[in-house]
């Protein structure tokens, strides 16, 4: 065998084992996927998504408190932070040399790495220690501060590939600069702040360290947004936690369902921006 | 005249939303500003009865309130790191596979996919997951090597949060790779090196920037990482003696204690926990950012 033959070889074999570390890498996301399938879906039936949970050692009940609780802590972080982000996006990408600008950005940078933990305990200075309880509102607001840097990078970024021309015709036209930018810039780079949105949405709905000390959690269905309120990673905790089995089964189930639900959302954000 | 009326009503709502614009971003700014002048305060009390010898004290005593986060900040760099060490091999060999190997095509997405999305899983769904099936085997392997077999622990802790950081490191590293301009790669084959050669020679270096922030960014992560660790670590307060006994992480005693906390004090030492974490981890991410956009600003 000659020497050159010798170095194909080497890089052939270097090639066949890097795919199968690679390979090897995706083991702990089909095991984790397998194991909550397995123990999971069984639980899953009508009762579990429509009843509220029984005390302990009763068969039956559901999880329907928390599927409500998530949803409204969703929408209030949403509602917090989509508007507010969607115009500080603008801002940025609009004036992006100004000197407010850089200092948002680096802001917007900040908060993004920030671990969420941190981000509950500043819900709970703002929101928890005023009002004096645990409560909805504050879980929304820690969610909402999460949400918010990716609504603004994802607002910013879209603009910011708009081509100018659009922006030129539109106000060459006569049409006055809000309208130009609500009308025409918006409805252009939709599906990227939708992206931004729906990646949020799928980050938010499983945090679990935030809502710990604002939302806190709650045996009892509950619609008041300034009482403690259950949500699913909540619930999941508690559940995984304890020392029951039947709550563990629970909160497979509950595991499954946000699993199955938050990995649909990166699916379908992930079909979106790549035929973008 | 009337239409002189309404241009000027488009006027000022083009002022209104101009002012509109700076107020969002203006608020953001005082977002920012305010997160830390709470934290910092809330953080006062225990900031003045402690000084940095927080930082080196090892106690952490509610009962007679003596605080200190040195086991904690031993065990939030040793689990980080060793999550780290873990996952760079890995995450080095997705960046080459999927930077070159397999840069397009129906097993380049699908190894994309499977790769990338246990980032999405939610940490508390992982920390069940390895309660129930890593602890249970590292317990096994203790048992064979004589530790103590408590299966939760550092080094528990550590593999969870290698698989969670892997696919930010790998996702930036391949990125990198694919920046690599062809001339390069097309004129190293020329001089008639093989494709491992090429990679070693010129991909891996042309993309080390990259690379090297994407394991930044991935131990800012690392450290400030929550529930799948609080589950798995086993809260122990004192000083972990090696990376199979139970410990500690800053986010962990937080979110363990933060509800319970009784007494200004106590509270307020969470409150120096979390102040910490945000400044070590913004810093750390601002690193990574920079080290990232040094390497945009070169193309």
């Amino acid at each position: 065998m000659t020497k050159y033959e010798l170095r194909i070889i080497k890089s052939k074999v270097i090639s066949v084992i890097l795919t199968f570390i690679t390979i090897v890498s995706t083991f702990p996301f089909l095991l984790v996927l397998y194991f909550i399938m397995k123990n999971g879906i069984s639980v899953i039936n009508w009762e579990f998504l429509t009843s509220l949970p029984k005390p302990v050692g009763e068969p039956g009940g559901g999880i329907l408190n928390a599927i409500i609780g998530t949803a409204i802590l969703v929408t209030i972080a949403l509602i917090l932070s989509v508007p507010f982000g969607i115009l500080a996006g603008i801002y940025l990408a609009e004036r992006s040399e100004t000197k407010i600008a850089f200092i948002s950005r680096l802001v917007s940078e900040i908060l993004q790495g920030v671990p969420s933990i941190v981000i509950g305990i500043i819900a709970y200075l703002w929101v928890v220690k005023p009002i004096g309880y645990f409560s909805a509102l504050s879980g929304g607001v820690a969610l909402g501060i999460i949400m918010l840097p990716l609504v603004i990078k994802s607002t910013e970024e879209i603009l910011k590939l708009i081509p100018h021309e659009l922006k030129e015709a539109s106000l060459a036209l006569g049409v006055p600069y809000y309208k130009t930018i609500l009308k025409v810039m918006i409805p252009a780079g939709l599906s990227g702040i939708l992206t931004g949105v729906l990646t949020g949405i799928a980050r938010i709905a499983g945090e679990t360290a935030p809502l710990l000390f604002t939302a806190f959690g709650n045996p009892f269905l509950s619609f008041n947004i300034l009482k403690p309120i259950s949500a699913l990673p909540l619930l999941i905790f508690t559940y995984a936690i304890s020392p029951y089995e039947n709550w563990w089964a629970k909160a497979w189930g509950a595991s499954c369902i946000l699993v199955f639900f938050v990995l649909s959302l990166n699916i379908i954000t992930r079909l979106i921006s790549t035929r973008r | 005249m009337a239409n002189q009326s309404t241009k000027k009503l488009e006027l000022s709502k083009d002022s209104l939303f101009n002012l509109l614009l700076v107020v969002s971003a203006v608020l953001l700014v005082m977002l920012g500003v305010g997160f830390f002048l709470s934290l910092f305060q809330a953080s006062l009390i225990s900031l003045k009865e402690f000084g940095l010898s927080f930082f080196v004290k090892a106690e952490w005593d509610p009962v007679q309130e003596r605080f200190g986060a040195l086991p904690f900040i031993y065990g939030t760099l040793l689990t980080s790191f060793i999550a780290l060490a873990i996952s760079l091999p890995f995450s080095i060999a997705i960046s080459i596979v999927l930077g070159e190997y397999f840069q397009k095509g129906f097993f380049a997405e699908v190894l994309r996919y499977l790769t990338e999305l246990i980032a999405g899983v939610p940490s508390v769904v992982l920390g069940f997951w390895g309660l129930f099936f890593l602890v249970p085997i590292i317990r096994e392997l203790e048992m064979k090597f004589d530790l103590p077999p408590y299966g939760v622990g550092i080094f528990t802790a550590s593999l969870i949060l290698a698989f969670m950081i892997l696919p930010y490191s790998a996702s930036i590293g391949k990125d990198a790779m694919r920046l690599v301009p062809n001339e390069l790669k097309e004129a190293a084959y020329a001089l008639g090196t093989t494709r491992w050669e090429m990679i070693k020679k010129i991909m891996l270096p042309y993309a080390r920037s990259g690379i090297i922030a994407g394991i930044i960014l991935s131990l800012g992560r690392a450290l400030g990482e929550t529930m799948a660790v609080t589950m798995v670590i086993g809260n122990y307060h004192g000083i972990p003696e090696n990376i199979f006994s139970p410990g500690n992480t800053i986010a962990s005693v937080i979110a363990n204690e933060f509800t319970e906390a009784t007494g200004e004090v106590y509270l307020s030492s969470l409150m120096y926990l979390g102040l910490t974490l945000f400044i070590v981890t913004t810093v750390v991410n601002i690193i990574g950012r920079f080290v990232l956009k040094k390497l945009q600003s070169q193309r």
